[in-house]
């Protein structure tokens, strides 16, 4: 078992900021003896629109090789957006990241309603995880909504603005 | 030597021993399996094993001989294998995904079977399935030759445009078959499955690339462009060697053709399903035998 699974789930209510919306992301670092930061995709569902890519992180330059391959280890991602995408485009992609804490900002033109934010992690010689954060816009009563997990993804939490 | 002829008399064999046996829990299957059937990237390669064997997805019997695969691009030209090779137990292919959407990989049959008598003597039109395997021996004669399995008079197999006039007691079956496998590069699309109107034919409610172990898989089947209702399509999981049980189970066409399925989990899963009517196109056969078969991946949710 990974220690990072023992993690019990975290509600993260980051400071919101002024005005935007923010997502944030943590890598758990892992102690394994051979070590690829991950593959990540950050994406929002909603009813009655498309799954909207928000962020993909991936290895393009794979020693000269497109990372592309690898995307469709995403499996959650690449069945509901991914796939129609192709190559992900360069404002919503990014270069892999080490494990620690990340924000990127929320969407700032997303109408009233109700979302999922999704999170799926993939890393070569690990293992692949999902993770599910529902939250509403415009927020009621709390800042956020939070949810964790363990092995290849920990805290997620959205800061609404 | 003896080797190459029970190799090219099982390759007729396998032509014919899916259509002519009954579905028992020890007919031997033919399967196509691609290593996966979904690819991300710009230039993608599908890898497949093809076999005959009792057990999905064991390949302990007999190959799918390279030649019967057929490759059909997203826009429907012929695709090419590569990289081809054909060992003891099975093939084993890549096609290179050129081009973005879903490709077809399988094979085709088309049989005409069947006996008739003159002055009495039974001849048999085209191929059937001789002795099992272990009944030939070492340096062991093709069925229906003389010294092949005792105490079976040879038969006579004519070919189809050789039936005399004077044949008797014809009876004729025509035997259609497609095994497949579709490999999607990209976003599926569904040209390839558009139907012809002949036939036994596989009409996908549910992308046979973008099923999930959570999802009931939804799959058409029309004979003759009209909906095949009633029919039983058996759902067979791979790796029934690490199980005790196989685990295959039938679902039956509703009105409209259409089969649900439920899956057990995700992995690999063999389908078949058959129907015989009398409506061939041969002249004077008597019956249409149609099976269509399947290699679908069932990912985890």
């Amino acid at each position: 078992m990974k220690p990072s699974s023992l993690l019990a789930p975290v509600l993260a209510l980051a400071p919101a900021s002024a005005m935007a919306g923010s997502i944030s992301i943590d890598l758990p670092r892992l102690p394994v003896a051979e070590y690829h930061r991950p593959y990540v995709a950050i994406w929002i569902e909603g009813a009655g629109i498309q799954p909207r890519t928000v962020a993909v992180w991936y290895d393009a330059d794979h020693r000269g090789d497109p990372g592309t391959k690898w995307l469709s280890d995403l499996r959650g991602w690449w069945r509901v957006a991914g796939r129609n995408i192709g190559t992900p485009p360069s404002g919503i992609s990014g270069a892999t990241r080490a494990p620690g804490h990340h924000t990127i900002p929320l969407p700032a033109d997303l109408k009233p309603g109700a979302y999922t934010l999704k999170v799926e992690a993939a890393r070569e010689t690990g293992g692949r995880e999902l993770v599910s954060v529902p939250f509403t816009l415009p927020r009621t009563g709390g800042k956020g909504a939070g949810n964790g997990a363990g092995g290849e993804i920990g805290a997620v939490a959205v800061t609404l603005p | 030597m003896a080797n190459f002829i029970m190799f090219k008399s099982l390759a007729l064999l396998v032509g014919a021993s899916a259509l002519a046996l009954p579905m028992t829990a020890s007919a031997h299957r033919q399967w196509l399996l691609p290593v996966a059937t979904t690819y991300s990237g710009e230039d993608p390669w599908a890898s497949v094993d093809a076999a005959v064997s009792n057990d999905l997805f064991f390949p302990d019997h007999f190959p799918i001989q390279l030649a019967q695969i057929k490759v059909t691009a997203p826009d429907g030209t012929a695709g090419a294998i590569e990289h081809g090779i054909t060992a003891r137990h099975r093939s084993t292919f890549d096609v290179h995904l050129t081009q973005p959407g879903t490709w077809k990989i399988g094979t085709e049959g088309f049989n005409v079977m069947g006996s008739f008598k003159v002055d009495g003597v039974e001849k048999r039109v085209g191929r059937r399935p001789g002795p099992p395997p272990g009944a030939m021996g070492p340096g062991g004669a093709p069925a229906g030759t003389p010294g092949g399995a005792p105490g079976r008079a040879p038969v006579e197999s004519v070919a189809l445009d050789a039936i005399p006039a004077n044949a008797a007691d014809l009876k004729l079956t025509e035997a259609i078959s497609r095994n497949e496998i579709f490999v999607t590069r990209g976003a599926p699309t569904t040209a390839l499955f558009k139907p012809s109107g002949k036939g036994l034919e596989f009409d996908p409610l549910t992308h046979p690339d973008d099923l999930v172990a959570n999802e009931p898989g939804k799959f058409r089947f029309l004979i003759d462009g009209q909906p095949a209702k009633g029919l039983k399509l058996t759902v067979i999981p791979g790796g029934k060697r690490y199980r005790d049980a196989e685990g295959g189970y039938d679902v039956t066409t509703d009105a409209n053709g259409v089969a649900t399925v439920k899956w057990t989990g995700a992995g690999m899963y063999w389908m078949t399903i058959s129907a015989t009517d009398n409506k061939p196109t041969t002249p004077r056969a008597t019956e249409r035998r149609m099976t269509y078969t399947a290699t679908v991946e069932v990912m985890a949710p």
